[in-house]
């Protein structure tokens, strides 16, 4: 399959500006990584609503919280490993507890940073946001979710975390393919075998799917964007037609979208199920491609891992 | 100055005595809590209350208000004293502190106490929050005001130099800083855990407008205030130089009573020294 690769911080960047003309609650914060975030484009267009914090994150989370509490709607930005990690004593006590109206947008999150290696290449960030109470979290599949992901969690009041990438995203959706953060998409019907993808990866359930089809297996592939609230009827809803589950995610499989899936059907409907992520270890540097490579993200490990299922599943 | 004279001094000092008592009894009947860090900052927290801010009790989300972060969380029971005092709670609410179902927490958390504005308990972050506050208030074109009441302790943790840049940074000169100087950290006094001094230095360094009182004098605190509010394109920050445990002698410069519930003699003790006749 071939894709058009686009950036998801420039839908990013495009969708605050709007919202800044649409609204004047909406403040941007941002440490020192707003022209990487893009940011930066609000910051031109509302300089007297942006604020650079400097090299601090945690000043930043607490700054948005007070920002927050005095009625703006608080978009915070940063590289997810500093917007997540950084300050998640911060995010803890002054933005989950208290549900104050932030939103999290990080970028450069997962292992497709590439060349910076693993000190910045975040695997683990779904997993400590989506253990806050209160703490939505979200990960838009491509640049045109992403614009419509940023105009969505603009209109809730409660905090978010909405996690995108460093690296151009195949783009699965098309402008109008509307999103409700309360529902899984449904990209392709099948009855054999289900691929829950996030992010980059649900491109690679779908390349998974053709493969499949090739040989007469049918997927179904669902774009789970929103791991909290988890969109559970979907989940079980599928793995009772197809029988079996593959999920695919460009995090560490301890703790993210695979693990929110795997707890949900232990609790509701069993069925062999397999997880494709980044195995418990660090990354390091690389080419994107060569990356996803190493640390076992392919449409061929996807494929790898329905045909496990699949064989259980007798 | 007619406000200051000996009639408003006192009975801002009979305030400060039901407040103590208040925290002190509701830490003894809740069995902990930290009375040493209550203690020391009651007579800034009743100068805020009974003079320095513009609030309403019956509104506490009146937009205009001034606001008041209470960045040293473990000071709860005084905050939660001085507000019932000042009519957000019931008196007698105060004695639910740290039970199943109390609006009042061990720490403050701003989704269950009316008059709370953000929740703290976990240090340093309340410079920050007033920070983004006074932001919205520069924003918003309005003239209320911001006071954070930090603790010395808080001067360790690195977020509270973040956020000393930021205030001087963004010019803000409607947020005002009190710290706590009691001297006294959990493990020791500050100068042997981790030295602050020179502390108005560090301050001045940072771009603030420092100042120097006894934060046990009504009147300095107030006119110290006054000071603040007067500086422009520069945040204040006023270092209370206070006594850990003021108030009842055997906590006094007490490390022992930093987090502790008195006994039922020392509680007894307590309240003859407060003046307050309690059962």
């Amino acid at each position: 399959m071939t894709w058009k690769w686009e950036s998801q911080r420039k839908q990013y960047g495009r969708a605050l500006i709007e919202l800044g003309k649409e609204r004047s609650d909406i403040v941007v914060l941002d440490a020192d990584l707003s022209t990487s975030t893009r940011t930066s484009d609000f910051a031109a267009a509302f300089p007297e609503r942006f604020f650079n914090c400097g090299i601090a994150e945690q000043n930043m989370i607490d700054t948005a919280a007070g920002l927050a509490a005095s009625g703006k709607t608080v978009f915070v930005s940063t590289f997810a490993v500093f917007g997540t990690g950084r300050c998640y004593d911060q995010i803890r006590q002054s933005v989950a507890y208290p549900k104050l109206n932030i939103k999290i947008v990080a970028s450069h999150a997962g292992i497709t940073v590439g060349g910076d290696g693993a000190s910045h290449q975040i695997i683990e960030d779904i997993a400590l946001m989506r253990v806050l109470p209160n703490m939505g979290v979200i990960v838009p599949v491509d640049s045109n979710e992403t614009y419509k992901v940023v105009k969505a969690v603009a209109k809730s009041k409660d905090p978010v975390y909405v996690r995108i990438g460093r690296a151009d995203v195949p783009t699965v959706t098309d402008k109008d393919t509307p999103f409700d953060m309360s529902k899984a998409t449904t990209m392709r019907d099948g009855d054999d075998v289900t691929l829950i993808g996030c992010g980059i990866m649900v491109s690679k359930c779908l390349e998974a799917a053709e493969e499949l089809a090739k040989h007469g297996i049918d997927a179904r592939v669902i774009n789970l964007h929103t791991i909290k609230p988890l969109d559970e009827k979907t989940i079980v809803k599928a793995a009772r037609e197809t029988g079996g589950v593959v999920t695919a995610e460009e995090h560490s499989v301890m703790m993210g979208m695979g693990s929110a899936v795997a707890m949900c059907l232990v609790e509701n409907f069993h069925v062999p199920m397999k997880r494709v992520g980044i195995p418990d270890v660090f990354g390091e540097s690389g080419a994107c491609n060569e990356l996803m490579e190493r640390y076992g993200l392919t449409m061929e490990n996807i494929v790898e891992a329905a045909h496990d299922v699949l064989k259980r599943k007798k | 100055m007619e406000i200051y004279d000996g009639e408003f001094i006192s009975e801002m000092e009979s305030i400060a005595r039901r407040v103590r008592s208040h925290a002190v009894t509701m830490i003894y009947q809740a069995g902990s809590g930290h009375p040493g860090g209550s203690l020391s900052a009651v007579d800034i927290l009743v100068a805020m209350y009974f003079h320095i801010m513009k609030h309403d009790p019956k509104r506490p989300d009146w937009p205009e208000r001034d606001r008041f972060v209470l960045s040293k969380g473990h000071a709860a029971p005084a905050l939660y004293a001085v507000l019932a005092e000042a009519g957000y709670l019931p008196v007698t609410e105060l004695e639910s502190l740290r039970k199943m179902g109390s609006r009042l927490q061990g720490h403050p958390c701003m989704r269950k106490t009316p008059g709370v504005e953000m929740s703290t308990g976990s240090l340093g972050h309340g410079l920050a929050a007033g920070n983004g506050m006074a932001l919205a208030a520069k924003l918003d074109r309005k003239l209320y005001r911001i006071y954070v009441l930090c603790g010395d302790g808080e001067m360790d943790v690195g977020e509270t130099w973040e956020a000393a840049m930021l205030a001087s940074h963004y010019k803000l000169d409607n947020i005002t800083m009190y710290i706590d100087r009691n001297k006294l950290q959990l493990d020791g006094p500050t100068e042997k855990i981790m030295s602050l001094e020179p502390l108005g230095d560090k301050w001045k360094a940072f771009g603030w407008h420092v100042i120097e009182i006894n934060g046990h004098s009504m009147k300095e605190i107030i006119q110290a205030t006054n000071e603040a509010r007067s500086i422009k394109g520069r945040p204040t920050v006023i270092i209370c130089h206070t006594i850990k445990g003021k108030g009842v002698s055997y906590m006094e410069g007490s490390l022992h009573f930093h987090g502790k519930a008195p006994s039922d003699d020392e509680y007894k003790q307590a309240m003859k020294e407060l003046g307050v006749a309690r059962e």
